[in-house]
């Protein structure tokens, strides 16, 4: 029986190029980690989803399993998962992020 | 109940025995640590999938005893100089 948690998921993905798990929201992150990834981000004028699992605990363990990734935040683009703060902040600082958007056609300011 | 850096990197090499494993204790409180793992095994594995290993060196202690681990892997060819020498 797959995560219920999973549908929603696979949902928000589908509908949107870029969506971020995080923490809090991008106006009010609560986590160091995911202020990091969100200022990455806006840095890059990249439009995203964030979403808040500290208000659903089911999503909060549902993410992790789905990425089997233990950590948040959790950066997705195009449905693919990116990495946690660690690589999306090794990513942009080697280009590699902007270049990634680029590839998926994304809009962003590089 | 927050982890001794000693059995952070124990834990690691037993999963890495070819690693070599440098770990700061970000805080001082025994939950938040950086830690950079040089090893063959992550040749060819995407950034991705070289922290998915290092997680699963953990046993599932990542996210739970273990709050915050900035970690960096790298090849031996790709480590930071500083490490080479």
């Amino acid at each position: 029986m797959s995560n219920p948690a999973f549908e929603r998921i696979q949902q928000d993905l589908s509908e949107n190029d870029v969506v971020l798990y995080m923490k809090g929201t991008p106006m009010f992150p609560q986590c160091g980690f995911s202020a990091a990834v969100v200022q990455v981000l806006t840095a890059l004028g990249v439009k995203f989803k964030g979403v808040d699992i500290l208000v659903d605990p089911s999503l909060r363990e549902g993410i992790k399993q789905f990425s089997n990734w233990p950590t948040l935040p959790q950066l997705y683009v195009k449905s693919e998962f990116v990495g946690g703060c660690d690589i999306v902040r090794e990513m942009a600082g080697s280009g590699e992020l902007a270049a990634l958007f680029k590839d998926k056609g994304i809009a962003f300011n590089g | 109940m927050p982890m001794e850096a000693s059995v952070i990197e124990q834990m690691i090499k037993e999963a890495f025995p070819d690693a070599k494993v440098i770990i700061e204790d970000l805080r001082g409180d025994g939950d938040h640590y950086s830690a950079l793992v040089v090893s063959e095994a992550f040749t060819g594995k995407s950034r991705v999938a070289q922290h998915q290993m290092v997680y699963g060196a953990l046993q599932g202690k990542m996210g739970g005893e273990l709050h915050a681990l900035a970690l960096q892997t790298a090849t031996p060819e790709n480590a930071p100089d500083w490490v080479k020498g």
